[in-house]
């Protein structure tokens, strides 16, 4: 048997947590280093799947297949498509950055008793890794159980590290933080367990409904797509839309989806900056990605059907999250609603049915990823020098800080996805791929850019010009491990926005196949140009296009 | 050779990435690397010019495929150059214009702390402009079109400290996104209809395409044309770009970037040509602005933004030529040239005044400076003849050229147009030369350098004591240099290219040409230009000249104090959208906080039985009860799985 590369890749950081954890309590600054060395661990075994996947090769790769609960027909089945290599890889770069943004963020107060029993330190950095671990395996499961059962377990690290850790209180009362932060943990609990519990239904319906049709029932992704192929599952209409909308209620709320995403904001902006960047940038990313590979999939018909609805909420949540970002005070509540614009631009990618529009979605996931990244943890910066969240308390941070400022331009531009920056080529992409298919859809999302700039262009100068505010004038600059975390975010976003082939090349394959489960093809163009070499274009001599000049003025 | 073309934009490029990242240590000799790379793309560039001479004119193109940048499905974006005529002129205007002013930067920076990063702004300018115009499809078109219009966002707001530049700043990348937008449709569009968005597939195929459909991707072409060239309606950023210094306006916001709207229409050509009613829009906007342009530029008392409203009027003369199509395609790109050359010396002038007048940009504070500034005076005094189309110097060839293209359209148009034109260029004629009597004429009307607390326009780096009369004097010879090498140019290149119709023929291959019938005789044309330029420098000279000027503004007529106001435009933008956009984003603020958590939190809470424990939970026993649901959940699970197998 070859070596479990996919299991490997999840249990390392899950035995990194338990590590961590372990840390007795005197010992609390090594818990930061045995996390960081495990995540940096899993980063190299993502790098081996990365190498190891073949684009061109089949369906799912590096697959595991055990039985685990026969009677419920229950397999422990992991196999990667390039998608979730794509986010896989996406999820081990961030982690290391996470925890060393984070680095400090659960150092116990000074003044505080060391506790035998509570130990901040190590809890945060195990909860870290219990995420990752967990997040992982979603990525990799084609087993539907085996990806609830761990879709909804990652709900609790989450909850934990939003309702146990925080900002430091700034100006508020220490009493005033943490009511505030338990109401966002409860909020983010409760949203996405009602999802997942609808969610669940739906997979008991599913299980009842394979078991009916194949004698006996299965979760495998892959045998059920390949009986619905063969006409030997045979779903009614009804029972399938149902089916698909128990599966994107949950998916909807995770990603988030206008108008289920008021959790955001609220788990956002209470939780430390490096929380926040794994709750949108990775965790988030199961949702979308549970769409595109168990809603279309699964259930091809129904996610047609489904469309024109998903496609009007994606648009509500690209115009409604930009507007509501313009309209912001607190910084972080501002960026998770520029997150839930984004988030309706990968959805409308998925649902255009189209390549460039899913190939750009996929592309958006890691891109959006590592900008939000970006962004958000050089305002976590920024929050921690001034101890407040609050817009209005910065100015001039540009003059005191310029490397500070022009990181967090930099994750800015990002975010209002310029040119020459990874997330312009995603974001492009979902537009032309759902101009393709629907036109208008294609031009009111196109209206988020305008809004982006206004975001993003508000924020900074807010923040960073103007005249220096008296409480940042003693603000300092990075420091080297804020510019370890920073700069190299920075350089992927240029390089993929450069060079962004080796993504689009595992990607490609794995969106055409997607798209050949639900039957969907790109919309020819009107007058396909044949020859797509180069060659010099001239204007037609004189009298012709004279002649045409003239015809045309009348 | 072909190798060469990606040097072009690799040498700023460099020059940015060095200057921008390089740290302190760049602090003393910065300036120098980011001119000498400025330069090496100017020298690569006159190369490449040479060896394109040496060459028949129908293969004079060179295309050079650098990588494949974006494949998806049947999308296909390159990475990939094209070098032709066209990008031939603006490659030599950019890197030509562009050195000049970092030279002279050199000296106009030499107070300012950060001069390392303005340098690396101008180096990532030039080179995104470089990347805009040797392009070889829209898309990668696109990526120097923005990475201009950020460049100019950080050039803008340099003096970020100036509340009033970041504004200004912010207000420019935004409009111009406006205009963007409408270049990401086109691009779509594009991509529907052909399946490719290469320039050359794409124009060859032009014809093919249905009517409607090329008026589409011409009017979304012309909106992103309008947002970078400053054309109405988006015009209203241009005015308050002149925050940026001086030798940024010179550059970006006269003589390279702002055009780079006529570029992407001429560039269009075959889709405007097959397009008349996008044509007609082209025409009318490129009308309008020209006297818009124009009226705004009587008004102001600012010497800079009075440039600035005769550069919004200037491209309205090109875009206007671009509209006309083939007849016209030729002199805009003529007129963009010369104009690069006289506005740039114009405005390089305003900032070598503005250096010798303790950054004083109100001309009723100027007067008399002649004998101060005599190098200054004399080459600002060759722009302002160029400018207005004094006979022989360069802007009366390309000014000239359009205006007899406009009465060629024919019919009524034509006269319509024809008029415009003209009337555009008595008004020219009157606001330079208002400009020039009040900044070199007259007596003085100097006043002390005001409080740098109470008015924080002042730009900083340059010691000024408050209270202090200024003392005017000829700037540094860093300085004076470019204004000299642009005046020559003011002078000659209208001329030089109207030789033997030298411009004409060099770009004819590529963007075709026809002569057009025009009503009137081009001596006729001519004549009635020369008889209105009198007119307007005569009023200008009655007004300002025999008269002194008063050191306040006087109330004015309606009309002026619309113009001074820029006609109202910021104020109907404020009305039309800034404010009903405030209100919406208040208003959702406060319905996404009442109303969408409300019915999604009670509806939750309603259908789960919930809203008991949510309160309780809220009370501190949060944990307890997340553990308590899980439990729960699980034995759901257990249970339902169970039924089923029983």
């Amino acid at each position: 048997m070859s070596f479990p590369l996919l299991t490997a890749t999840a249990a390392v950081p899950a035995l990194g947590a338990v590590a961590t954890a372990a840390v007795p309590a005197a010992r609390r600054a090594a818990a930061k280093w045995v996390a960081l060395a495990f995540s940096l661990v899993t980063l190299a075994l993502a790098a081996v799947i990365l190498v190891r996947f073949d684009p061109d090769g089949g369906r799912f790769q590096l697959t595991e297949s055990h039985a685990w609960i026969k009677d419920f027909g229950v397999r422990y089945e992991l196999g990667v498509d390039g998608i979730a290599v794509a986010l896989i890889a996406l999820t081990a770069v961030l982690i290391p950055f996470i925890i060393l943004a984070g680095w400090h963020d659960a150092d116990p107060l000074e003044g505080a008793r060391p506790n035998r029993r509570w130990r901040p330190t190590q809890g945060f950095f195990a909860l870290i890794l219990l995420v990752e671990a967990m997040v992982v395996i979603s990525f990799e499961a084609t087993d539907v159980f085996v990806f609830y059962i761990f879709f909804e377990a990652m709900l609790i690290p989450m909850y934990f590290l939003i309702g146990g850790f925080g900002d430091r209180a700034g100006e508020r009362s220490e009493e005033e933080t943490a009511t505030q932060r338990s109401y966002a943990a409860v909020k983010f609990l409760l949203y996405n367990l009602a999802g997942g519990l609808i969610m669940l239904a739906a997979v008991v319906g599913l299980y009842a409904v394979t078991a009916d049709d194949l004698g006996t029932g299965t979760f495998s992704l892959q045998q059920i797509v390949d009986a619905r192929a063969s006409g030997q599952l045979d779903m009614a209409a009804s029972t399938e839309r149902l089916l698909f909308l128990g599966f994107f209620f949950a998916f909807a709320v995770k990603a988030p989806l206008w108008p289920l995403h008021t959790w955001l904001p609220n788990a956002m902006g209470e939780s430390t900056s490096p929380v926040a960047v794994l709750i949108t940038a990775v965790v988030d990313k199961v949702g979308t990605f549970a769409m595109l590979r168990f809603c279309l999939q699964l259930f091809p018909e129904a996610s047609k059907w489904a469309t024109p609805v998903i496609l009007v909420l994606a648009l509500i949540s690209i115009i409604y999250g930009a507007l509501l970002a313009i309209g912001q005070r607190d910084i972080k509540r501002l960026i998770a609603y520029a997150s839930i614009s984004h988030f309706g631009f990968i959805i409308l990618g998925i649902f255009a049915m189209t390549t460039q529009g899913q190939g750009g979605a996929t592309l958006y996931m890691v891109n959006h990823g590592i900008s939000t990244a970006a962004l958000m943890l050089v305002a976590g910066f920024l929050i921690t020098r001034r101890g407040s969240r609050l817009i209005a308390d910065y100015g001039g941070v540009q003059k005191v800080a310029p490397v500070l400022a022009g990181t967090f331009l930099i994750g800015g531009l990002a975010t209002l996805s310029l040119p020459g920056l990874a997330p312009f080529i995603s974001e492009f992409l979902v537009l032309v791929g759902a101009f393709a298919r629907y036109p208008v859809a294609g031009v009111i999302a196109t209206l988020g850019i305008v809004l982006a700039a206004l975001y993003v262009l508000i924020l900074y100068q807010r923040t960073m010009t103007g005249p220096v505010k008296e409480e940042v004038r003693s603000m300092p600059d990075l420091r080297p491990r804020e510019l370890l975390v920073v700069a190299p975010l920075i350089a992927l976003l240029l390089f993929l926005g450069v060079y962004p082939k080796p993504l689009t090349a595992i990607v490609n394959p794995a969106v055409d196949h997607t798209l050949s489960v639900v039957d969907e093809k790109d919309p020819k163009p009107d007058h396909p140009v044949t020859d797509a070499g180069w060659f010099h274009y001239s204007p037609k001599p004189e009298g012709a296009s004279h002649d045409g000049a003239s015809g045309g003025a009348k | 050779m072909e190798n060469l073309i990606g040097l072009l934009v690799a040498a700023p490029l460099l020059g940015a990435a060095v200057l921008l990242c390089g740290g302190r240590r760049l602090d003393r000799t910065g300036h120098y690397l980011g001119t000498v790379l400025a330069g090496a793309s100017f020298v690569i560039g006159a190369v490449l010019f040479a060896d394109m001479l040496g060459r028949g004119e129908h293969d004079r193109a060179l295309h050079s495929q650098v990588f494949s940048w974006i494949p998806v499905g049947g999308f296909r974006a390159d990475v990939a150059f094209q070098l032709d005529q066209l990008s031939m002129t603006f490659v030599l205007l950019i890197s030509g214009v562009g050195t000049l002013i970092h030279i002279y930067s050199i000296g106009y920076m030499e107070h300012d702390e950060r001069r390392r990063r303005f340098f690396g702004y101008l180096n990532l300018f030039l080179a995104a402009m470089l990347l805009l115009v040797l392009a070889d499809n829209y898309l990668l078109l696109y990526v120097g079109w923005e990475g201009v219009g950020l460049a100019s966002y950080l050039l803008i707001g340099f003096w970020q400290h100036k509340p009033s530049a970041a504004t200004a700043a912010k207000k420019a990348f935004i409009v111009n996104r406006v205009g963007d937008m409408g270049l990401s449709i086109a691009i779509m569009l594009m991509f529907t209809t052909f399946g490719t968005f290469a320039f050359a597939p794409v124009l060859a195929n032009a014809e093919d395409a249905s009517e409607g459909k090329l008026t589409a991707i011409g009017l979304m072409l012309l909106l992103a044309a309008c947002g970078k060239s400053a054309q109405v309606p988006l015009q209203s950023w241009l005015g308050d770009a002149m925050e940026g210094p001086t030798p940024v306006s010179a550059l970006i916001h006269a003589a390279t970037m702002v055009t780079a709207g006529v570029y992407l229409i001429t560039r269009s050509g075959a889709i405007f040509n097959a397009a008349p009613d996008a044509q007609a829009a082209v025409v009318a906007v490129g009308a309008v602005t020209l006297l818009f342009g124009a009226i705004v530029g009587c008004a102001k008392d600012d010497i800079k933004k009075a440039l600035a409203g005769s550069t919004m009027s200037q491209i309205g003369y090109m875009i206007l030529a671009a509209g006309l199509g083939p007849v016209g395609y030729v002199f805009a790109i003529m007129h963009l040239v010369t104009h690069g050359f006289f506005k740039a010396g114009l405005f390089l002038g305003a900032g070598s005044v503005m250096h010798g007048m303790n950054d004083e940009v109100d001309m009723r504070k100027y007067g008399g400076l002649r004998k101060y500034m005599p190098v200054t005076f004399v080459t600002f005094g060759l722009g302002y003849l160029a400018i207005i189309g004094f006979p022989g110097l360069s802007g009366f060839w390309s000014k000239d050229k359009i205006i007899e293209a406009a009465f060629a359209k024919g019919g009524t148009e034509g006269w319509i147009l024809g008029g415009a034109a003209l009337l555009g260029a008595a008004i020219t004629a009157y606001y330079m030369t208002r400009v020039m009597l009040m900044t070199f004429f007259g007596e003085k009307r100097w006043e002390p350098a005001p409080d740098p607390d109470k008015a924080p326009s002042v730009e900083p780096g340059i010691e000024v004591r408050p209270g202090e009369m200024p003392h005017p004097h000829e700037s540094p010879k860093s300085m004076t240099i470019p204004m000299v090498v642009l005046a020559f140019g003011s002078v000659f290149a209208g001329g030089l290219f109207s030789l033997n119709d030298a411009f004409l023929k060099w770009l004819e291959p590529v963007t075709g040409h026809s002569h057009g019938h025009s009503p009137l005789s081009a001596a006729t044309v001519t004549a009635g230009t020369m008889v209105v330029l009198a007119i307007g420098v005569a009023l200008a000279w009655a007004q300002y000249g025999r008269k002194p000027v008063p050191r306040t503004a006087p109330r004015g007529s309606l009309l002026t104090r619309a113009a001074r106001r820029d006609l109202l435009q910021d104020d109907f933008n404020h009305v039309a959208l800034v404010q009903p956009g405030r209100y919406l984003t208040r208003g959702l603020v406060y319905v996404d906080h009442k109303l969408v958590d409300g019915v999604v939190n009670g509806t939750a809470a309603g259908v789960g039985g919930l809203s008991g424990r949510l309160r309780k939970l809220q009370n501190g026993y949060a944990r307890t009860y997340a553990v308590s649901m899980f439990g729960g959940t699980a034995v759901l699970i257990a249970a339902t799985l169970l039924m089923r197998a029983v």
